[in-house]
């Protein structure tokens, strides 16, 4: 099991961040690597059990399901069902927290995953920098941070 | 049941503050609130199950046991057995996580209990200001890297002693005070400066007052300066002591006279421009750069639209567009900014009167509108420069002045087919190869005097309280710039 993660500051209050980034659908809006997203079968976004199709800007097209979703914690956790990455039993988990001192956002972003052993690094490096780490910059050029 | 929840962000990796936080029975060394704490029974400061007594500064006493402590979560929890104060079933916890972007530390520290009826509010207001938030600031005073006064900090002979101007809490510009710190010797891709000049920008006054969140007090503000190269770190190669160089980037930290920083944001400066002029113009004159050749590269025969012309990097957009053989029309309040604005360049100002921005610019354009528009103005002037743009032009909002520009409805683009750019400065400098090509035409453009540098006005260090003032009473015109102390009074 290969474990990553990435966490950061954003200039704003969760809640903020939070509506921006909840929609399970929403990718595009926010995250620079992905270009379009769908729900299959026309079911609403915030359904637990869901899938989401979308296409990377680099062409790769992956289908994720939503595990759990919580307004309550702020809180979103998916599986990869279809990619070109070459993971398996990836279960990743986006959350949020409020700090309390100046408002602001602490953002933490988890997958865990099974791949071949000589894949770990490129991997890890992949989901850590340009996904995880590419979308909290994407936030903190939005929101500031 | 009260639940009271407080958290922050502290500049020390999470191994420092686990070091000072899982020390059950540290308190007295750190918390304001703590005159003296004492283990029962000879137990250990790790034993889960220990009790602690604490002796307040108010003089009240509290026995509060080690519940759980994980050196893998860095998280503990404990409870009050008993107290003079009145909280009641009184269970808390510490949590610490990496923040990975910047090596930093997530502290949260939560608690639930209850109180005698009536006294919620009050109870929770001491535990949440005088017990947590109380210890956030002496952890952050203890381990924080920049400006660490009480820290007899490791001197080795190799540091090199200097002053900064530092802030230890956000607010006006009296936060501002001076303090010796000293410059560490440079590691692996680090460089290490004896700064000359420093420049003043308004992001300035924001980090300090913190609107922008790039400064997390204790620490000195600042995005510019110039100097010399006193000592490299290994692996650094582009650059050697004795040379003068420059920056023009985040992180925060340039009011001082000595600094260590990652080589790769340091760039050579030419002989002709000097450590002063530099200070200067590196900031602005790297934003027009971008601005006019990356963000929107300005072609001949564009009308280019240019907010408040007058002011810093608007007097260069104005200068360096015209140069370019664009059409330049600068948007300002006054006449005496739009006599500005024209020597700096535009061929049109216009000014706030009987008809609407968007079409006096139509007026001045045969109807068509602008190719591109330089908006650092934001909330107040965004939907008069899309309405004043052409077909298919380009909108770069690249500032706020007048406040955030809040949420808009992008379908309303499609009015003019509207590109919008949003940029931000660190994604146009991360890089060497980057800031040598800016820098490259920066420095091409000064030399051929496209580009002029205006200093207004030059200060001590230890007066950049009085340089924020200035600035936020917009008293200036050109550049301020701040001399090390020791330097000013040589002259």
């Amino acid at each position: 099991m290969t474990e990553v993660y990435a966490s950061s500051v954003i200039g704003a209050p969760a809640d903020q961040v939070w509506a921006a980034i909840r929609n399970f659908n929403g990718l595009p809006s926010w995250h620079p690597a992905i270009a379009e997203s769908r729900i299959e079968g026309g079911a609403p976004a915030d359904q637990v059990g869901c899938v989401r199709a979308f296409r990377l800007k680099d062409g790769g097209f992956i289908r994720e399901k939503l595990l759990a979703l919580s307004d309550y914690d702020f809180a979103c956790t998916y599986s990869i069902l279809e990619s070109p990455m070459g993971v398996e039993n990836y279960i990743a988990t986006l959350k949020l927290s409020p700090i309390t001192d100046g408002g602001r956002t602490f953002a933490e972003w988890s997958a865990e995953f099974d791949c071949a052993p000589e894949r770990a690094d490129e991997l890890t490096d992949l989901i850590g920098n340009n996904v995880f780490q590419g979308g909290f910059d994407a936030l903190k050029g939005r929101f500031g941070g | 049941m009260v639940a009271v929840r407080r958290s922050t962000v502290i500049d020390a990796p999470i191994s420092a503050v686990w070091d000072v936080l899982r020390d059950f029975n540290g308190h007295e060394s750190w918390h304001p609130a703590v005159r003296r704490s004492d283990l029962e029974d000879g137990r250990r400061t790790d034993q889960i199950g220990a009790v602690r007594n604490f002796s307040l500064e108010s003089g009240d006493r509290i026995r509060e046991r080690l519940l759980s402590l994980s050196d893998k979560d860095k998280r503990l929890r404990y409870c009050i057995v008993d107290a003079d104060v009145p909280l009641q079933n009184y269970v808390a916890e510490i949590a610490l996580k990496p923040v990975t972007d910047g090596n930093r530390t997530f502290w949260s520290w939560t608690s639930t209990f209850g109180t005698p009826k009536g006294r919620e509010n009050e109870l929770a207001k001491l535990v949440a200001e005088g017990v947590y938030e109380a210890g956030f600031d002496a952890v952050r005073q203890r381990v924080e890297r920049v400006g660490r006064p009480a820290a007899p900090a490791i001197r080795n002979g190799a540091s090199l002693p200097g002053t900064a101007m530092v802030i230890d809490r956000h607010g006006g510009p009296e936060e501002l005070h001076a303090r010796p710190v000293d410059a560490l010797p440079p590691g692996p891709g680090q460089v290490r400066l004896r700064q000359t000049a420093i420049g003043v920008n308004f992001i300035d006054v924001y980090c300090r007052s913190g609107y922008f969140d790039l400064l997390n007090p204790p620490g000195a503000p600042g995005m510019e300066a110039a100097g010399v190269v006193e000592s490299i770190g290994p692996d650094v190669r582009h650059l050697k002591p004795g040379q003068r160089v420059g920056y023009a980037c985040p992180p925060v930290g340039a009011y001082a006279s000595v600094r260590t920083m990652d080589a790769h944001l340091v760039f050579p400066l030419p002989d002709f421009l000097d450590d002063r002029q530099a200070a200067a113009i590196l900031l602005k004159g790297i934003s027009a750069e971008f601005l006019l050749h990356r963000v929107h590269p300005v072609r001949e025969g564009e009308t280019v639209l240019v907010y408040a012309p007058a002011g810093g990097v608007g007097q260069l957009l104005c200068r360096w567009a015209n140069r370019l053989g664009a059409t330049v029309i600068g948007a300002t309040s006054s006449e005496d900014k739009a006599r500005i604005a024209r020597a700096a360049g535009a061929h049109h100002v216009i000014l706030p009167g009987r008809d609407s921005l968007e079409k006096q610019v139509r007026d001045l354009t045969q109807g068509r509108g602008a190719d591109v528009i330089y908006d650092a103005v934001g909330r107040d002037t965004f939907d008069h420069s899309v309405a004043a743009l052409a077909n298919c032009g380009h909108l770069v909002s690249f500032g706020q002045a007048s406040g955030d520009i809040g949420p808009r409805d992008i379908g309303a683009l499609a009015s003019r087919s509207v590109t919008l750019s949003r940029p931000n400065y660190g994604h146009y400098t991360d890089t060497p190869q980057k800031l040598s090509a800016i820098t490259g035409r920066l420095f091409d453009a000064l030399r051929n005097g496209i580009l002029r540098v205006e200093i207004g006005r030059t200060l001590p260090l230890s007066a950049a309280a009085t340089a924020h003032r200035a600035l936020e009473d917009r008293e200036t015109t050109g550049a301020t710039i701040l001399i090390p102390d020791d330097l000013y009074e040589k002259g």
